[in-house]
């Protein structure tokens, strides 16, 4: 296994995120104060509480879930795009590196940045609310899964889009509105019928039900249930990529 | 080289179909040996780089087989890529990194441990060192190409591809790549080049390629490639002038200057006979004088412009 290779790729995309913190780290902060201020103390302040939780905390797990789904799908959608478009990406074809390695060097350094995002995150929550977290390795698995997953579906966004409209216009027509349907920031029993079943359809429910089934041991569907999509989920975006590479789809003619 | 030896490169009926049923080359059969500088020539499209694509790995041939130093380029792709050296026609360089980042990267990508003290002698040896902090962004066109070649260089490659080095850099930098490639074939690197300047094939190859519409119309020792097809013209100065070649030298073909005092006489320095001494005896016999002579030898860019307006 060529290690090296991993780690250069890694580095490199980890050296992107330092020159670009701002936009990596500091706006996902703001934003997520913001979240808070609206939703946790003007909204949530009228709302009592969500399943026997206050508002503020209902909402950690969902803004979380926000974050990493978004943040991993453009660090590593981003991360291999740009050398496309540039042109550098002649570098990473022609060396001795296996579809595996470069996965795990792209995907590895934006599911660390999602991470690293989702524990900020955590951090920026406690300071308006008091945090509880009843299963912590659990929320960890969670939070990882999802982070490897979508950086996987991210990957595959990159090698896919040829152009930068098609770079972001899946994570804000598809991602984003899922996430806000898919009970991050309400229960779905507060949702009258059809909407409730609806509901179900939508994959980040199970994301965000798992998550917060950590955080508060409440959740909208089984655990494993939540377990078993994120899993199913990320073998079939391995399947994709090892077919991409395979095959050479938009990277060798 | 012993004949004994086996090429570095060897390349057997190799095709490249591109979606559409493009055929970017045809039946490629090439043999490129050790320490050589082989240039390859060719107009615009005629599948030079394509050729590099596929034994660098970034283009999918179609049939046929690459083995680079004995082993398979697909199913021996870490050891074959881990020997290769490619530096691309573009400027295609990540414009926010520093010079000497970009080069750790190359050099951990090809999967070499980091070797500060080899980066800062390819850089010394580019005449990059004093730029390594600076962002690559911030540097000439002529710098990116040697940044370009620097990270070719990074991981201690033994063949080097190098697609159209020297398009658009200047003369001096011209030079200076020249010299880069002659250090580097002293140190045992086998360097194919492609290029449009034939005054480079010329000045630095051992060996001349030429292809053209996907196919290699010639590979030719460059020397042997001059002598044999190289035409040469024997110019004679006349005492007087003349109003037309006389009949008597027809065979000769000669042409005469518009002014009628200069005789061309055009011959191949391939065969064993020029026709010289005869062409002296008849313009003795026809009264015909000179004071003066010389003789010109066609270039290599002649030479090609003739084997791909034939192949075409």
């Amino acid at each position: 296994m060529n290690i090296y290779g991993i780690m250069a790729i890694y580095k490199f995309e980890m050296a992107r995120t330092k020159r670009t913190l701002v936009q990596s780290i500091v706006a996902p902060v703001i934003t997520t104060s913001l979240y808070f201020i609206v939703f946790g103390a003007a909204i949530g302040s009228r709302i009592d509480q969500v399943s026997g939780i206050s508002y503020g905390a209902f909402i950690v797990p969902g803004l979380i879930m926000l974050n990493l789904l978004t943040h991993s799908i453009s660090n590593a959608s981003f991360g291999i795009y740009f050398p496309k478009f540039v042109g550098t990406v002649y570098e990473m074809l022609s060396a001795p590196v296996s579809t595996l390695e470069v996965v795990l060097g792209y995907v590895g350094a934006a599911a660390s940045k999602a991470v690293i995002l989702g524990i900020i995150i955590l951090i920026t929550a406690n300071f308006f609310i008091d945090l509880q977290i009843a299963h912590p390795i659990m929320m960890m698995v969670f939070i990882l899964l999802t982070a490897i997953s979508f950086s996987l579906f991210g990957f595959i966004l990159g090698i896919w889009a040829d152009n930068f409209e098609k770079l972001s216009i899946v994570p804000m027509l598809l991602v984003t509105p899922l996430v806000f349907l898919g009970g991050s920031f309400y229960s779905t029993d507060m949702l009258p019928e059809p909407w409730q079943t609806i509901s179900h359809f939508n994959p980040v429910l199970y994301l965000v039900s798992g998550l917060r089934w950590s955080f508060y041991e409440i959740s909208e569907v089984s655990v494993m249930l939540s377990l078993a999509s994120i899993l199913i989920f990320m073998f079939v975006c391995l399947g994709v990529v090892y077919y991409l590479f395979k095959t050479g789809y938009k990277l060798r003619s | 080289m012993n004949s004994d030896e086996k090429p570095i490169l060897r390349i057997k009926g190799l095709n490249k179909f591109y979606s559409g049923g493009f055929q970017a080359l045809k039946d490629i059969n090439l043999d490129i040996n050790k320490g050589e500088i082989v240039a390859l020539l060719g107009p615009n499209g005629a599948g030079k780089t394509t050729l590099i694509s596929v034994v660098c790995g970034i283009v999918n041939p179609s049939s046929g087989t690459v083995t680079v130093d004995g082993n398979d380029i697909i199913k021996d792709f870490r050891k074959t890529r881990s020997v290769i050296g490619l530096v691309p026609q573009e400027l295609t360089t990540d414009s926010f990194e520093t010079v000497f980042s970009t080069l750790v990267f190359s050099r951990g990508l090809f999967g070499k441990p980091p070797s500060p003290t080899y980066i800062e002698k390819v850089l010394r040896s580019l005449s990059l060192w004093d730029k390594k902090d600076d962002m690559i962004m911030t540097l000439s066109g002529g710098m990116k190409r040697r940044v370009l070649i620097a990270k070719a260089l990074s991981h201690e490659p033994t063949v080097l591809f190098l697609d159209e080095p020297t398009a658009g850099v200047d003369v001096n930098l011209r030079k200076d790549m020249w010299e880069i490639v002659r250090e580097l074939k002293a140190e045992g690197v086998t360097i194919i080049l492609t290029t449009h300047y034939i005054e480079e094939a010329e000045e630095i190859a051992d060996r001349v390629g030429v292809i053209n519409n996907g196919e290699i119309i010639l590979m030719e020792d460059k020397d042997k490639l001059m002598a044999k097809l190289g035409k040469k013209q024997l110019i004679l100065d006349l005492c007087d002038q003349l109003s037309a070649v006389p009949q008597s030298m027809a065979d000769y073909k000669l042409e005469l200057s518009e002014n009628g005092m200069q005789l061309v006489y055009t011959f191949t320095a391939q065969g064993d006979r020029t026709g010289i001494t005869a062409l002296m005896d008849d313009l003795k016999l026809a009264g015909i004088a000179f004071r003066d002579l010389n003789t010109t030898q066609s270039s290599l860019e002649e030479i090609f412009v003739n084997l791909v307006e034939e192949s075409s």
